[in-house]
């Protein structure tokens, strides 16, 4: 059974008819070839399909396509300006190690972003809650960690009582 | 040594591609009308097909093949290739040979031309006989997932179940059915070595001591699952797809399984998610083959679930030990008998190398007069063991570095003084490998740990611990080697072109799968050419048709000895630029020198010719021109033996039995380190898979059907990183004088020591020995009630 809905991807439009019992993650890798979305488990274990729902990120592999209507779906492909620049926080991945194999990568970069534009502060370990739905094999963790900081630094909250205030 | 590129934390050449969504892997590749194939695996743990009826299979609108161990090919099959068409009809023959189907070996290992050095072939593609919970019995291939799927359930088996042998215990148990005909008493192989006399060292000693110690099936969950796509090209050749570290020994392993020459194989790897060895393995490559075979040639794809990938792969050994050590009342130890049990599972894959190979690399860290090690690898019927990082390191060293441990202990003496007693030294030669120490940094990084740790005040503050969380200090130390050599060969090949601009192509046969070998080769040839990292452009797939002779990502051999590849290449190539750039100039070749993309006058480093020059000269010179290549191969008839240390403070809850990390530092001597972001980056993870190891990681069995518990990754305890402390990296930078500038390898390593520090904490906090891995709350708990602590 099919049924047809409305939702955009990084911004383009798209109307079409999707299979109703296929998750957001087949209708992106295998209708739409938005590859960057990884699948690591297919049951909402380790994160690597994880997309932005509306700003929300979300594992994909257990999000079924048909709830898409209406949404505004961000991917990895569309994190990096349309000419190409990296955001904040790819620069902060590619510059503090925090990439080996990749394949978690794009949902690490993912919520990182969500998080740092949610506008909130977050003490190491409220970042850590956060992150944790991401597994990854390569890394202990540690650079992606330093990655996640650098990217929310100064860059969430620059209220004086705030450890990220650079004296704005 | 100075260098300009070399020792730079340049950024990793793939990182862009990785963090946009760019970077493709296996699963992102498509084809037009590509076929899904499935796999149906054996619900015993032990037992023989009676019958298998897949005519309901079959007939499933949507199903294109079904095979069986019937329809596999027989020896000398080749020729029907790539005509064969799977019909469905069965000759007398094919309904009940097995013992004519090829067997063949799936380890990752380089072939030999010694028959008696080649891994075990003791397996078929599809089998008639199961051997564990998971075992391939036959395959499906479909037009979409749930088809394949629907048919699968329509295969009808009849099974005649046989007794699960789920430990090795059972498995050595008089009497005990045997998992394989060829092999009595379910023992796959045995035989270590002996240095010395180990029983007269004993009579020497002032005293001997005893300890066993056990450690679990784990499994390496790399995030991307095994995932391969196999299709017949126009040429009649079967072209793979694959996420794997070998390339080249899967084009092999393929040929061989069907039975077909060599070149009519070509095996592709793109970016590849993560292995740690498990892709050092030729898990589902040949079936993938023969799925595409049965379907005319037709694109068909294999992607493992998270559940297959993790008991349907490969697991690390388990070992069993027992250690009897004599030892001087001033620490020296005098003679060292280590017995070990490796649990291999239902097939050879690696077989009885991990035990060897545990051996090998523990041989080095404290010489001692006399050295027996006596290992057996044993079959059960549990998912198949291959390699894992650290290749039968993590078990013996957190064995036998507990061991030391206790006997510190026992004679009331430092542990940290023990060690240095008895450390090896450089100079030090092997007298099995014949390898010589000709590097080593093992007493600098003991001295840089222990100060990180501050050993000394924290063991003083500690000493009047009381309640219920007590605190406590570990370390431990190995050895381990770069590459495989001499037990295996060591070949790499590398390939440079010179471009118009004067940037280069570096093609290498080593493959990347996540650990930064392509920019740590790109970084080496930049430094041999004078060039900046954005004019060296590293081809990251490799692709057996065009890419160099490598035998690939394993045994942390790459940086060593696929990078002698490289700077062979890459002095060829400047060679071979100056040469031509005299030839340009008339001056003299050896008054020449390449820097900064310039070829100057040595003696005054005037400018004589850009590099660009040359290079379009190279391509265009009327009579001269000559592009300026190289294609090395290096056969790499050494080793480099790399050292490091782990400390750590744990703080272990007694009345729940859970132990944290507090801190945790590794030490490593690896050489020069080429790229020390990178590099940490190495240590990072195997630090966290090795606490993994240490206090959640461990595949779980039904002792009675063999049946997996946990091989998922919500029940199987990979730590998160609310689980991982902070991981501390230090370097002692030794130069080693047979590596490419100065490296020893990294990979591997950093897993290796993690687990007995932390143990050997635990016992200093609370006086408590876990000699078994994990040590989880449950185990822990039942410890410290058992000893009256609770």
């Amino acid at each position: 059974m099919f049924k047809r809905i409305a939702f955009s991807v990084n911004g383009k439009a798209f109307n079409i008819e999707v299979d109703i019992r296929e998750s957001l993650l087949e209708l992106l890798r295998n209708h739409l070839g938005y590859t960057g979305a990884k699948k690591g488990c297919g049951v909402g274990e380790c994160g690597a399909c994880s997309v932005l729902i509306d700003g929300v990120p979300t594992d994909s592999c257990i999000y079924l396509a048909v709830w898409a209507d209406g949404k505004e779906i961000t991917t990895i492909e569309g994190v990096a300006s349309k000419s190409g620049e990296l955001s904040a926080v790819q620069k902060a991945y590619v510059e503090e190690g925090a990439v080996q194999c990749g394949f978690c990568t794009p949902g690490l970069v993912l919520t990182t972003t969500a998080l740092a534009e949610s506008g909130k502060e977050f003490t190491r370990e409220e970042l850590k809650r956060e992150l944790s739905g991401h597994l990854c094999r390569c890394t202990g963790y540690q650079s992606i960690l330093k990655a996640a900081e650098k990217s929310l630094e100064g860059h969430i909250c620059t209220c004086v009582d705030s450890p990220h205030y650079k004296g704005k | 040594m100075a260098y300009t590129v070399v020792g730079k934390s340049v950024n990793k050449v793939d990182a862009i591609a990785k963090v946009t969504g760019k970077a493709k892997y296996t699963d992102d590749f498509h084809e037009r009308d590509m076929l899904v194939g499935k796999i149906l695996h054996s619900p015993h743990a032990h037992a023989i097909i009676k019958s298998i009826d897949v005519s309901l299979a079959r007939a499933l609108p949507g199903v294109e093949a079904v095979l069986t161990y019937k329809d596999l090919p027989r020896i000398n099959y080749a020729t029907s290739l790539p005509g064969y068409v799977d019909d469905g009809t069965e000759t007398e023959c094919e309904a009940e040979c097995e013992s004519d189907r090829i067997k063949f070996s799936t380890a990752g290992h380089p072939y030999s031309l010694d028959p008696g050095h080649r891994d075990v072939e003791d397996r078929h593609i599809l089998t008639k006989k199961a051997r564990f919970v998971g075992d391939d019995i036959a395959a499906v291939v479909a037009t979409d997932e749930l088809i394949a799927e629907k048919a699968l359930q329509l295969i009808k088996v009849e099974y005649e179940v046989l007794e699960a042998l789920t430990s090795t215990d059972a498995a050595l148990k008089e009497g005990a059915p045997l998992i394989h005909e060829e092999h009595e008493g379910n023992i796959l192989a045995s035989g270590g070595f002996a240095i010395g006399d180990v029983e007269e060292a004993f009579k020497e000693s002032d005293y001997v001591f005893e300890g066993e110690y056990e450690t679990s099936i784990v499994q390496h969950c790399h995030m991307e699952n095994q995932t391969s796509y196999a299709y017949i090209d126009s040429d009649g050749r079967i072209v793979i797809v694959t996420s794997t570290q070998i390339p080249q020994i899967v084009r092999r392993v393929v040929a061989q399984s069907l039975g077909l020459p060599w070149g009519r194989v070509r095996v592709i790897k793109p970016f590849v998610g993560g292995g740690f060895g498990n892709k050092q393995d030729v898990c589902i490559e040949p079936l993938n083959a023969a799925m595409t075979i049965a379907v005319g040639g037709r694109p068909v794809k294999i992607e493992l679930s998270r559940e297959e990938s993790m008991v349907d792969t490969r697991t690390r050994h388990a070992f069993k030990f027992k250690i009897k050590t004599g030892i001087n009342q001033d620490g020296k130890l005098i003679g060292i008998h280590i017995s070990a049990v490796s649990n291999t599972g239902a097939y050879a894959s690696h077989g009885h190398s991990i035990a060897g190979s545990a051996g090998g690399k523990f041989r080095y860290l404290y010489p001692t007069k006399a050295l027996k090690y006596d290992p057996i690898t044993v079959y059960t019927n549990l998912p198949v063991a291959g390699a894992m990082r650290g290749y039968g390191c993590p078990q013996i060293f957190y064995a036998f570095e507990s061991h030391l441990e206790d006997i510190a202990k026992r004679l009331n003496m430092d542990p940290i003084e023990i060690r240095r007693k008895n450390l090896v030294e450089v100079g030090y030669v092997d007298p099995v490998s014949k390898n010589k120490i000709t590097s080593c940094g093992i007493r600098e990084c003991i001295d840089k740990g222990k100060a990180l740790i501050k050993w000394d005040e924290k063991k003083a503050s500690y000493k009047e611990q009381r309640g219920n969380k007590l605190r406590g200090l570990g370390m431990a130390c190995f050895s381990y080697a770069s590459g495989t050599y001499p037990v295996a060969l060591e070949l790499a090949g590398a390939r440079i072109v010179l471009n118009q601009d004067g940037s280069v192509q570096l093609q290498i046969g080593a493959t990347d799968t996540g650990q930064g070998s392509d920019t740590v080769f790109g970084q080496m040839v930049a430094e041999v050419l004078g060039l900046p990292m954005e004019m060296v452009h590293v081809i990251s797939t490799q692709d057996t048709d065009i890419s160099p002779f490598d035998t690939g990502c394993y045994a942390s051999r790459q940086t060593y000895v696929s990078g002698m590849a490289v700077e062979k290449a890459a002095l060829e190539v400047k060679g071979k630029i100056l040469e031509f750039a005299a030839r340009m100039t008339d001056i003299p070749v050896d008054k020449l020198e390449l820097v900064e993309q310039r070829i100057i006058y040595k003696h005054s480093g005037e400018s004589v010719l850009t590099l660009e020059q040359v290079a379009m000269q190279s391509y265009y010179d009327r009579v001269h021109a000559k592009p300026i290549t190289s294609d090395s191969s290096n056969n790499a008839r050494i080793n480099a033996i790399p050292f490091g240390v782990t400390f750590t403070e744990v703080e272990v809850d007694i009345k729940t039995g859970k132990i944290e990390v507090l801190e945790i530092y590794n030490v490593h001597d690896s050489g020069t380190i080429v790229n020390p972001l990178m590099a940490e980056g190495q240590v990072h993870g195997g630090v966290s898979m090795g606490i993994g190891y240490a206090l959640s990681e461990q595949l779980t069995f039904d002792a009675v059907t063999g049946k997996a518990q946990n091989n998922n990754l919500l029940d199987y305890k990979l730590p998160t990183i609310m689980d991982t402390p902070d991981i501390g990296v230090a370097f002692v930078e030794t130069y080693e004088p047979t590596g490419p500038f100065g490296v020893k390898s990294l990979g591997e390593p950093p897993t290796i020591t993690p687990a007995p520090a932390i143990r050997n904490a635990v016992l200093d906090a609370t006086g408590v020995a876990f000699n078994r891995l994990p040590m989880n709350p449950q185990r822990v708990f039942e410890g410290f009630k058992k000893v009256g602590l609770i």
